[in-house]
C-alpha cells in the first residue's frame, strides 16, 4: 500500500484527490490527496501551513473544496455543514475540545440528542448507562455524573472521542492531539485510538511529534506547502526522510546546544511554596546555562515559572536575581531585574493577537520610548522593527496583527518583546508547541546563542529530545517536587521519565533528602 | 545582543530585513477607519441642516448645542477608556447628580465658598469612582454590575441629602461664567475651553501614552497584559478614579449652567454618553476605540436632535432615529470587523505565503 492507487479495489473510508482551495487570492490548499483505509490509523504530517488544517476543515464541511475529487465511504461527497459532516459518519477531535463546562459529562455526550423517556423528558439514567457503557468500551475511568468543568484536555478528548463512537463515526480525525497531554495521558489515548483502529474504523493522526507517529500509525501522508508529497507506509520510511520531505531539505541537527561557558548564580529560587501546587522548590539558573525544567503536564512546572516571573502569588520562600530579591506577585519588578517570560499558550498570554506586530514587540520596553512622556507609533515602529528583522518574523508590515501569524511566527514575536527588554534571564515554557519544523530548528539555534552569549535560560518542555538536546541540566518536576536534578551527561529518557512519573520511590526519597540538607 | 541572527542565515546573503511600517498608505488608513464614517456622517450631517433645516444657521443654535451637549462631551472622554478596557461605568450621572447636590448645599447651606464647594463637590466624585474602582479592579467584581448598584446608590445619597428641595443661590460670577461665550459673537460657549484641555489630555493619555497601551491590551487580551507587566487593577481603578472626577466636574457645571442643584440632575445622561461612545466606533467588548470618533459621535447626535427639534419633531421621533442610528451603527461595526477580517486573512496569508516560499528558495541556493 505504500503506493495507494495501487490497489484500487480496495474501499477507503476517505478518499480525497487534488483538492484545491483558497481564501480569496490565497490558494490554502492546491492539491490534497489523502486515502485512509478501514482499520487503519493514518499519519497526516507537514509543516505549519502545509494545508493539513485546511484539509481536515472541508473533511469536517467547515470548508467547501473549491475543486478535486472528496469521497467518503466510496460515495461522492460535499459537506456544507459540520452537522452533514456528523451525521455521516466524520469525527473531528481538535486539540482543545470546546465542551460546555457547567453540563455533566453524559450531558456533553449526547449533546442535541439526549435519549427521551416517558413524556419526551430526558432520560438521565439511561444517559449515564450509555455513558458508563462508553468508558468502559474505550477502558477509561471517568464519571459521567460530574461536570465538564475541570476536566483535564486529556479526559476532554476522551468525552469527544466517545461522542464520536456514540455517533458511529466511521472516521475519526485528530488534530494534534496529544500537544497538551502527558506520558500516561498520551498511552491512553493511543491505546483507545488501537481499540477502534480494530473496530475497522479509520483514523487520521494529524502531529507534530514523529516517535507518536511512528509509534501509533500504519500509514503516514506528507503535505508541503498546500501539496501532497507522499503516502508511505510506516515501516518503510524514517524520520530523516519524513522531515526532508515535509521542508524540502535536510535538517541535519533540530538540537544544536553548543557548550557555552557557564558564569554566576543568575537566578536564586528558595522553599518555594504554594500550598496544592509546588512544594519546597529550590534551584539555581547561572549565567550561560540552559536549565530543562522536565516532567509531565501538570506537575507544576508551568506554575513554579509563573509564581517566579509574578504572574502569581505563592505562600513561600524567595527569588533572587543577581543578590536582589524580587517582590512577589509583581511582574514589573520581576521584569526590571531581568526576568523575561515566554509563556506557555502564546494567543492567551504571550502576545496580544488584536495588536499590531510592533506594539507586541515593544509592549514590554515602551515605557523607555517615550519622548516627554508621550508615546507615538513611529517610536514603537523603530524600536520593533530591528528585533523583527533579527528573528525573521515573516510580515508584510509591522501594523499587521499577530492574530494573522502562524504559530511559529507568533512564537518569534514574543521572544523578540523578551530580547527587547535585554533580560539577564529568560523563562520559556513549551518553546517549540505547535511550531513547525523549519521554525523549531530556528529557536532552538537562538536559545544555544542566547546561552553563548551569557544569558541564564529557564526552559520548560515536554519534549524530551528538546530537553535532552537543549539542556545543560535538567530538573525534573513530579506533583510539584524537584525529584531529580540531573547533568547533561546524565539524564536520558529513561531516569527522567522515571523521576517525572515517580515510578522509583528509592530515587525519589534520595533525592528528596539531599534537598533538605540547606545550601 | 547584536549577534543574534541565527546561524541559518549565515549560509545564505544575510541582508538585515527592513519592515514597512505600514500595510496600508496612509489616506486607507484615514478613510476607511470606522471614526472618519462618524466625522463624515457630522459633516453631512451640518451640511444638510445648514442648508435644509430653518434657523439651524440662526446665532443661538450652535450655541446651544455646544452648551447642552458640554456634559456628554466631557463624560465621553474617561467612558471612552473605560469601554475600551471592556468595562462600563453606568454611575456617571447619578455621580453628576451628587456632587450638583453637594456643590449646591456646601455652597447655600454650609457656606463656604464657591471654590471651596467646588474643589469639594470634585473630591466626591473622585471618591465616587474610587469606590467603584476599588471594587471593580481589586476586588474583581464585574462593572455592569458594581456600577448598577452606585448609579442607585449615589443618586440615593443625593436624594437623601437635599430630597425633592432644590438650592439655587450661586455666585453670579459663576453661573454667567457658565453661559458666556469665548468671543461675543461667535456661537461657543466657555465651557468648550475646559472641555478643550481635557480632550487633550484624555487624547495623549489614550493614545500617546504607554499607560494608554495598557488601556487597548486589557480591552484586547487582560491575561496577556497582566504577562506582559501592565498593572491591570491599577489601570482599571485610575480610570473609574478619573471618570468620577470629570462626572463631579459636570456636577458643578450642571449646577451652573442651569441654575439648580438637585438630586435628579443629569438622571439618564449615562445611556446618552454611552451611546455616543458605541456610535463613535469604541467596541463594546474593549480594545477597539478612538477618542476623535467618539468626540464626533456625540457631536452627530446633538445635531440630529437639535435639528429635528427645529423641524419641529417630538421627542419620541429624534429618539427613534437616533437609536435606529445606533443600531445600524453598533451592526456596521460588526460588518466592517468582518469585512476587514476576511481582507485581512487574505492579505496575512499572501504575504506569508509569499515569504516562505522566498524561504524555500533561498534554503535551496
Amino acid at each position: 500500500m505504500s503506493d495507494p492507487t495501487a490497489r484500487p479495489e480496495q474501499a477507503f473510508v476517505l478518499e480525497l484527490q487534488d483538492v484545491a482551495k483558497s481564501f480569496g487570492a490565497v490558494a490554502a490548499l492546491r492539491s490534497g490527496t489523502l486515502r485512509v483505509a478501514p482499520g487503519s490509523i493514518h499519519a497526516l504530517v507537514g509543516e505549519n501551513g502545509a494545508g493539513k488544517s485546511t484539509l481536515v476543515k472541508i473533511v469536517a464541511g467547515v470548508h467547501r473544496r473549491d475543486a478535486g475529487v472528496f469521497e467518503f465511504q466510496g460515495k461522492a461527497v460535499d459537506f456544507s455543514s459540520t452537522a452533514e459532516s456528523k451525521s455521516a459518519g466524520v469525527a473531528v477531535i481538535y486539540q482543545e475540545p470546546t465542551l460546555f463546562p457547567d453540563l455533566s459529562v453524559a450531558e456533553n455526550i449526547f449533546m442535541g440528542r439526549q435519549p427521551l423517556g416517558a413524556a419526551r423528558r430526558i432520560d438521565r439514567a439511561r444517559m449515564y448507562a450509555e455513558s458508563e457503557a462508553l468508558f468502559e468500551r474505550l477502558g477509561v475511568v471517568l464519571d459521567p455524573r460530574r461536570p465538564a468543568r475541570g476536566l483535564s484536555i486529556a479526559d476532554q478528548q476522551i468525552i469527544e472521542i466517545a461522542k464520536a463512537i456514540s455517533l458511529d463515526a466511521a472516521l475519526l480525525i485528530m488534530d494534534e492531539p496529544t500537544a497538551a497531554l502527558s506520558g500516561v495521558e498520551v498511552d491512553r489515548l493511543f491505546a483507545v485510538a488501537r481499540s477502534l483502529r480494530d473496530e475497522g474504523r479509520g483514523l487520521v493522526f494529524i502531529s507534530h511529534r514523529f516517535e507518536e507517529v511512528f509509534d501509533l500509525c500504519d500509514t503516514v501522508t506528507v503535505m508541503r506547502d498546500g501539496s501532497y508529497v507522499s503516502t508511505q507506509q510506516i515501516a518503510e520510511t524514517s524520520v530523516d526522510k519524513l522531515v526532508a520531505e515535509m521542508v524540502g531539505r535536510e535538517v541535519t541537527e533540530l538540537f544544536p546546544k553548543t557548550p557555552a561557558e557557564i558564569g554566576e548564580v543568575v537566578l536564586d529560587v528558595a522553599d518555594l511554596n504554594t500550598a496544592g501546587v509546588f512544594h519546597d522548590v529550590s534551584f539555581q539558573v547561572r549565567a550561560g546555562e540552559i536549565v530543562g525544567l522536565a516532567g509531565l503536564v501538570g506537575a507544576g512546572r508551568s506554575e513554579i515559572a509563573r509564581a517566579v516571573f509574578g504572574v502569581d502569588s505563592y505562600d513561600s520562600g524567595t527569588v533572587t536575581m543577581n543578590g536582589h530579591r524580587i517582590a512577589p506577585r509583581n511582574p514589573r519588578a520581576a521584569i526590571r531585574a531581568g526576568i523575561a517570560f515566554v509563556p506557555e499558550d502564546r494567543r492567551k498570554q504571550g502576545l496580544v493577537t488584536e495588536a499590531s506586530v510592533a506594539r507586541n514587540i515593544a509592549a514590554v520596553i515602551r515605557r523607555g520610548l517615550t519622548t516627554a512622556g508621550l508615546l507615538t507609533t513611529r517610536a514603537e515602529n523603530r524600536a520593533a522593527g530591528p528585533w523583527a528583522a533579527k528573528l525573521e518574523v515573516k510580515t508584510s508590515a509591522l501594523d499587521m496583527h499577530a492574530a494573522t501569524m502562524s504559530g511559529g511566527n507568533q512564537q518569534k514575536v514574543v521572544i523578540a518583546k523578551w530580547l527587547a527588554t535585554d533580560p539577564k534571564l529568560l523563562i520559556i515554557d513549551e518553546p517549540t508547541r505547535g511550531i513547525d519544523v523549519g521554525t523549531k530548528s530556528e529557536v532552538h539555534r537562538l536559545l544555544s546563542d542566547l546561552a553563548g552569549q551569557g544569558l541564564a535560560i529557564l526552559m520548560i518542555s515536554s519534549e524530551l529530545p528538546e530537553v535532552l538536546g537543549m539542556a545543560d541540566r535538567v530538573l525534573v518536576v513530579h506533583e510539584g517536587r524537584i525529584t531529580a536534578e540531573l547533568d547533561r551527561a546524565e539524564a536520558n529518557p529513561e531516569n527522567i521519565m522515571r523521576a517525572a512519573t515517580n515510578a522509583d520511590p528509592a530515587h525519589q526519597a534520595a533525592v528528596q533528602s539531599d534537598e533538605e540538607v540547606p545550601a | 545582543m547584536s549577534t543574534l541572527t541565527p546561524e541559518s542565515t549565515s549560509d545564505s546573503p544575510s541582508v538585515a530585513r527592513t519592515y514597512a511600517a505600514f500595510s496600508r498608505p496612509m489616506w486607507q488608513r484615514v478613510i476607511f477607519s470606522r471614526e472618519f464614517a462618524v466625522i463624515a456622517l457630522l459633516i453631512a450631517a451640518v451640511v444638510y441642516s445648514r442648508s435644509e433645516v430653518a434657523y439651524f444657521d440662526g446665532p443661538q443654535t450652535m450655541y446651544y448645542l455646544f452648551r447642552d451637549t458640554a456634559s456628554v462631551l466631557l463624560l465621553a472622554l474617561p467612558m471612552t477608556a473605560i469601554i475600551i478596557t471592556g468595562e462600563i461605568d453606568l454611575s456617571v450621572a447619578s455621580t453628576v447628580g451628587l456632587t450638583s447636590v453637594a456643590f449646591g448645599m456646601l455652597y447655600d447651606d454650609a457656606g463656604l465658598s464657591a471654590t471651596t464647594a467646588a474643589l469639594i463637590a470634585i473630591g466626591i466624585g473622585v471618591l465616587c469612582g474610587a469606590f467603584n474602582g476599588f471594587l471593580i479592579a481589586y476586588v474583581g467584581l464585574p462593572s455592569i454590575a458594581v456600577t448598577i448598584g452606585t448609579l442607585a446608590l449615589f443618586r440615593g445619597i443625593a436624594a437623601g441629602l437635599l430630597g425633592t428641595e432644590s438650592r439655587t443661590d450661586f455666585p453670579e460670577a459663576w453661573t454667567d461664567w457658565a453661559k458666556e461665550r469665548i468671543f461675543e459673537d461667535q456661537p461657543y460657549p466657555m465651557i468648550l475651553i475646559p472641555f478643550a484641555v481635557l480632550a487633550i489630555v484624555f487624547t495623549l493619555l489614550i493614545h500617546f501614552s504607554p499607560f494608554g497601551r495598557g488601556i487597548f491590551e486589557i480591552g484586547q487580551n487582560d491575561e496577556a497584559a497582566h504577562f506582559t507587566g501592565v498593572n491591570v487593577a491599577r489601570t482599571k481603578a485610575i480610570l473609574f478614579v478619573l471618570s468620577g472626577a470629570v462626572a463631579g466636574f459636570v456636577g458643578i457645571y450642571t449646577t451652573l449652567v442651569t441654575g439648580v442643584a438637585r438630586a435628579e440632575n443629569s438622571t439618564g445622561l449615562e445611556l446618552s454618553v454611552i451611546a455616543a461612545v458605541l456610535l463613535g466606533g469604541v467596541s463594546i467588548f474593549g480594545g477597539k476605540g478612538a477618542l476623535h470618533g467618539v468626540l464626533a459621535g456625540v457631536l452627530l447626535i446633538g445635531v440630529i436632535q437639535r435639528a429635528m427639534l427645529l423641524n419641529g419633531e417630538t421627542i419620541n421621533v429624534i429618539n427613534i432615529v437616533i437609536g435606529v442610528l445606533l443600531v445600524l451603527s453598533v451592526m456596521s461595526t460588526s460588518l466592517l470587523a468582518a469585512a476587514r477580517r476576511v481582507v485581512e486573512a487574505s492579505r496575512g496569508a499572501r504575504s506569508s505565503g509569499r515569504s516562505s516560499h522566498s524561504a524555500g528558495k533561498r534554503s535551496l541556493s
